[in-house]
C-alpha cells in the first residue's frame, strides 16, 4: 500500500461531473447525426454560417495582404519582362482566337442548318477566393463573393484549366464551394478519345474515376471531361488526366487515378459559371 | 466570480485562437498546425476552472464548427472531452512542474486524435493524416510559452 490514498470514493460532485460529460457528448453526436443526415439541422448550419462570415473575411485578411505587398514589390524589370510575355501570349491566343471564331461560324452554320437549338455562350463571373483554411478533411473553399454578388446555390466553378467544383451554400457576401476532389463529391464524366461515360469520384486531395469495365478502352493519359449528364455541370469542361489504372477491389472492374485540370492551389481567382452554355443534352 | 478584465482577456484568447485555426499555412506546415483552441481552453479550465467548465467548451467547440466547416459537434465533442480530462485531474496539474504539464498536454493531445479518428471512422468521413500526430508534439512544446503568456496577462491586471 502506498501513502497516497488514491482517488477517494465517488462523491456526488463528480458523479454529477460524469453524467454532464455524458449529456454533452450525447448532445453533440445527436448534432453531428442531424447534421450529416438530417434537413432541418442543415438549415440551421447555414444560418449559423453568417456568423462564420466576418471571422472568415478577418482570417482571410494576411493572405489578401500578403498579395498585395507581393504585388507592390514586383520590380520594374520583373513587370517589362511579364508585360513582354504577356504580349506574346496574347498574341497566340488572339490568333487562336480567330481560328476558334472562324471555327465556331461555322458551327453555327452546320447548327442552322440541321435546325438544332443554338448554344448559350459562356457566361462568367469572377470571384475572388477568400484565403483560409477550413477542416483539413473537407476539401472546400470559401469564396469573397456571395448572394450580393449574385452568386446562387449550385453554380458550377472553374478556372483556367478545368471544373473546380460547384457552389454549396451561399451567404451574403461568402460562399462556400464544394471541390471536385471532396469525398462527397461526384461528377459525371467521359472520355475524350472514346466517348466512354463514367463518373469521376473525389477521394481527399485526388480524383478517382471509379467501375471502369475492363474491356473499355482507355489508357493512361486519356483526357476526361464533363458528359453533361445529370445536368449539374455543363458538358465539355475538361476533368483531368488519366495517370494511372488499376484494378479495383472487386478485381471485376479498373480503377483509374486522376491528375486535376484545374489547380485550386494556384491563383486567386476562380470563375463562376452564370449560365449554361447548352445545358445538360 | 471572474472579474471583467479576465473575462475579457478570455474572450480575446478564443477569438485568436479562431483566426489561427483559420489562417492559411503552406501546404508543408499545415498538418503541423496545433490545436490552439485546445491550449486556450486548457488554460482557462486549470486557472480558472470554477467559472469554464463542460458548458464553456461544448459552446466554444460549436463556434469552432461552424467557422471551420466540419460537422456540428464534431470539436464540440473534442473539447467536452479535454475539458472533463483537464477537470479531472485539475487538482494535481496545476501543481506539476512544467515539463510534467507539457508531457501531460501532448497525452491529452494524442488522445484527442484518437477520440478524432474514432468520430471519423464513425460518420464514414476520411481520417486526418499520420502527419497530424505531429501536431499535438508541436501543440505541447507551445504550452509552456501559451501558458506563461496567458498568465502574464492575467495576473498584470490584477
Amino acid at each position: 500500500m502506498s501513502s497516497y490514498p488514491g482517488p477517494a470514493a465517488p462523491r456526488t460532485e463528480s458523479i454529477a461531473e460524469t453524467l454532464r460529460l455524458l449529456a454533452y457528448l450525447a448532445a453533440c453526436i445527436v448534432l453531428m447525426a442531424f447534421d450529416r443526415h438530417g434537413g432541418v439541422m442543415q438549415r440551421v448550419h447555414a444560418s449559423l454560417e453568417l456568423v462564420a462570415q466576418p471571422v472568415w473575411k478577418l482570417a482571410g485578411l494576411p493572405g489578401r495582404i500578403g498579395v498585395e505587398m507581393r504585388n507592390n514589390a514586383v520590380s520594374r524589370s520583373q513587370l517589362i519582362q511579364d508585360n513582354a510575355e504577356l504580349r506574346n501570349a496574347v498574341a497566340v491566343a488572339g490568333a487562336r482566337m480567330a481560328r476558334l471564331q472562324a471555327e465556331q461560324a461555322e458551327n453555327e452554320r452546320l447548327r442552322n442548318l440541321l435546325g438544332a437549338s443554338q448554344r448559350g455562350r459562356l457566361d462568367v463571373q469572377l470571384a475572388p477566393i477568400l484565403d483560409i483554411d477550413l477542416d483539413p478533411t473537407h476539401q472546400r473553399l470559401v469564396l469573397d463573393a456571395g448572394s450580393n454578388q449574385g452568386v446562387h446555390l449550385g453554380q458550377v466553378v472553374i478556372d483556367g484549366g478545368g471544373v473546380l467544383g460547384q457552389v454549396i451554400a451561399v451567404q451574403p457576401i461568402t460562399s462556400t464551394v464544394l471541390l471536385i476532389t471532396d469525398p462527397d463529391h461526384a461528377i459525371p464524366v467521359e472520355v475524350v478519345r472514346t466517348g466512354i461515360r463514367l463518373i469521376v469520384y473525389g477521394r481527399g486531395n485526388r480524383l478517382v474515376l471509379g467501375n471502369i469495365p475492363r474491356s473499355a478502352d482507355i489508357k493512361v493519359g486519356d483526357r476526361v471531361q464533363t458528359s453533361g449528364l445529370g445536368g449539374r455541370f455543363p458538358a465539355g469542361f475538361p476533368v483531368g488526366t488519366i495517370t494511372k489504372l488499376k484494378l479495383d477491389d472487386s478485381r471485376a472492374f479498373l480503377e483509374a487515378d486522376l491528375a486535376p485540370a484545374a489547380q485550386p492551389d494556384r491563383g486567386h481567382e476562380v470563375l463562376l459559371l452564370r449560365t449554361l452554355p447548352g445545358g445538360a443534352r | 466570480m471572474m472579474r471583467r478584465r479576465t473575462r475579457l482577456l478570455q474572450a480575446a484568447s478564443i477569438a485568436i485562437a479562431l483566426l489561427l485555426a483559420l489562417l492559411p499555412l503552406p501546404d508543408a506546415v499545415a498538418p503541423f498546425r496545433p490545436f490552439w483552441m485546445a491550449l486556450v481552453l486548457a488554460y482557462w479550465v486549470l486557472e480558472h476552472g470554477d467559472d469554464t467548465g463542460l458548458g464553456f467548451a461544448f459552446f466554444i467547440g460549436l463556434l469552432l464548427d461552424v467557422v471551420q466547416g466540419s460537422l456540428l459537434g464534431e470539436y464540440a465533442l473534442r473539447l467536452v472531452v479535454i475539458a472533463f480530462l483537464l477537470d479531472r485531474f485539475r487538482s494535481r496539474l496545476r501543481f506539476y512542474p512544467i515539463w510534467q504539464q507539457v508531457l501531460a498536454i501532448a497525452a491529452l493531445l494524442v488522445n484527442d486524435w484518437i477520440v478524432t479518428a474514432i468520430v471519423h471512422a464513425f460518420l464514414g468521413q476520411p481520417q486526418h493524416p499520420w502527419a497530424s500526430l505531429g501536431a499535438a508534439a508541436v501543440g505541447a512544446v507551445m504550452w509552456g510559452p501559451l501558458h506563461a503568456l496567458l498568465a502574464t496577462l492575467d495576473r498584470g491586471r490584477r
